[in-house]
């Protein structure tokens, strides 16, 4: 389908360009353009639900935009029939936030699940791969567990070996940090530099965990109200950004982003409730009167 | 008023799109029906849907057959005719009980399973997961549920005739005493193989495609939150239910009334 092919800067690996996208009435990204570097390890941080991980679907081609073009790798993502997706998802992995390993194979047929599909790879070869993918993430020996029987790092880790077990061109991982002890905390953080490092991955990391995130990433981007308050490197970001992204950065409690949700004068609310109420009371009064 | 024309407007919108949603799912999941990959999976669904849901299927029909011979004798002793029933039992399972009862049975034993299955893949994000790993899950999971049920269904009502038959004759022949000639004689006098079971296997099979359908696309379709999985799995059952009965009138009109 030629009209899906398109250019791409060669130091890019995705290029997202005026994508527009709401759900119901509420706008999720107004007309954003972002850039996803070759090789590195981009950080895509925000508040709590500025639609980080429905960037993450964009990019893969679950969400579909109202406005605007995804390019990644050469291929638009939002003009590619269902086969050529899928095709094009075979190149990228994902680590999702809870893991989303199949509850009935264990461990092991988990990260040889894509394996089997994919390709048409002897036994042993299979078996081979998915031991190393497993060794890379230390869960080896973890390889007859179910994933019930796994704790939520655990859990993680093994998705991380099954989202890498194909060597994809690209990882995204949605909130690889939360909920996690500190200790499963440095190994995911390690895991992702590491891999990054090893297998020549573009990384896409969505978080809101500053530290953890900063202390991995080679690229920012800040979304917040549906646009990209800034992106660029990190120690740029902090000393040139905008008010907004010094408060993230910093995690300051009020600023640009204010602690109240938007509401009415304060002083009206407190009289308009209590006029409320006495009117009540009066009705209540009045048939005994 | 207004706000409840309003209201009606939505929900019948809703509703009608939610129809087209689950016609357009359905044949995506079908063109996927047929590859090699697919037979593990298949049989894998055949048993968790087919087999284990005998032993409610034998029980039920054990104790209806029972039941029919019970009801039956004591009517038709009345008449004198009670030889006749054999046919009474063999031709009301054939006909009517069998897939009727295991089409319900089958929506609250597995299609209610196959709902909250599919529902809590969607709700841990594998099915998400499996899309982006370049997997189909309209290929994966839902077209070898759908074959299943498809398959299980027949099957599952031929066996509720067949216990039911012997059930009843349990109970008319060796307990009350109707001479077992006659049974069998009467009763394969009056069945008809093609009117009677043929139609019985063509009610069960149209009875498994609109259950199984049901199921998969509730749990494809639903808000994965607990309530939502609830939900789809009471809407399972429920729209199951009445679609098989109201089916079985259309079907019973067609093939056995002068239409």
């Amino acid at each position: 389908m030629p009209d899906a092919i398109a250019k791409i800067d060669p130091g890019n690996f995705v290029e997202i360009r005026g994508l527009s996208f709401s759900r119901g009435d509420r706008l999720i990204y107004d007309n954003i353009d972002i850039d996803i570097p070759k090789g590195k390890i981009t950080a895509v941080m925000g508040p709590s639900g500025t639609g980080k991980t429905t960037l993450l679907r964009l990019i893969g081609g679950q969400l579909k935009p109202d406005a605007g073009t995804i390019n990644v790798n050469g291929q638009l993502v939002n003009r590619l029939k269902r086969k050529e997706l899928y095709l094009l998802r075979e190149r990228l992995g994902m680590l999702f936030q809870s893991g989303a390993l199949f509850s009935d194979l264990t461990v092991y047929e988990n990260v040889a699940f894509p394996l089997r599909v994919h390709t048409d790879l002897p036994e042993p070869m299979i078996r081979d791969l998915v031991l190393m993918k497993l060794h890379a993430v230390g869960l080896r020996g973890a390889r007859d567990l179910m994933p019930s029987e796994l704790s939520g790092g655990m859990a993680r880790r093994a998705a991380l070996a099954r989202a890498i077990a194909l060597d994809p061109d690209m990882v995204m991982y949605d909130e690889p940090f939360t909920g996690q002890d500190p200790i499963a905390m440095a190994v995911v953080v390690k895991l992702i530099r590491s891999l990054n490092e090893a297998l020549g991955l573009t990384s896409i990391v969505v978080s809101h965990d500053i530290q953890e995130s900063l202390s991995i990433t080679d690229h920012l981007i800040i979304v917040a109200e549906g646009r990209v308050m800034g992106q660029g490197a990190p120690e740029e970001l902090r000393e040139v950004g905008s008010e907004f992204v010094k408060q993230f950065l910093l995690g300051l409690p009020d600023g640009p982003v204010a602690f109240q949700y938007p509401a009415t004068d304060i002083a009206q609310d407190f009289l308009q409730e209590s006029g409320d109420l006495q009117a009540q009371g009066d009705s209540k009064e009045s048939p005994h009167a | 008023m207004l706000d409840f024309l309003q209201r009606l407007g939505r929900n019948n919108l809703a509703r009608l799109s939610a129809l087209g949603r689950a016609g357009i799912f359905f044949f995506q999941a079908l063109m996927h029906v047929p590859s090699v990959q697919s037979i593990p999976l298949f049989v894998k669904q055949l048993y968790a849907i087919g087999v284990l849901s005998l032993i409610i299927i034998v029980v039920s029909g054990l104790f209806i057959g029972m039941v029919l011979g019970l009801q039956g004798y004591y009517i038709l002793v009345a008449y004198g005719s009670e030889q006749a029933v054999g046919q009474m039992i063999a031709l009301t399972l054939v006909r009517e009980l069998g897939p009727v009862v295991t089409a319900l049975l089958f929506a609250g034993r597995a299609g209610s399973a196959l709902t909250a299955e599919i529902g809590l893949m969607k709700a841990t994000e594998q099915l998400s997961s499996l899309e982006m790993m370049g997997v189909d899950p309209l290929k994966h999971v839902i077209a070898p549920r759908l074959l299943a049920g498809f398959v299980a269904m027949p099957l599952l009502a031929c066996i509720f005739s067949a216990v039911g038959v012997w059930g009843g004759m349990m109970v008319s022949v060796d307990w009350l005493g109707v001479y077992d000639g006659s049974f069998w004689g009467n009763m394969q006098a009056a069945v008809d193989f093609r009117q009677d079971i043929v139609n019985g296997v063509i009610k069960s099979l149209v009875f498994g495609v609109v259950c199984t359908w049901i199921a998969v696309f509730q749990g494809y379709d639903l808000v994965p939150t607990s309530e939502g999985i609830s939900n789809a799995t009471t809407k399972t059952v429920v729209y199951s239910s009445l679609s098989v009965l109201g089916l079985d009138f259309v079907l019973t009109a067609v093939m056995f009334g002068d239409l």
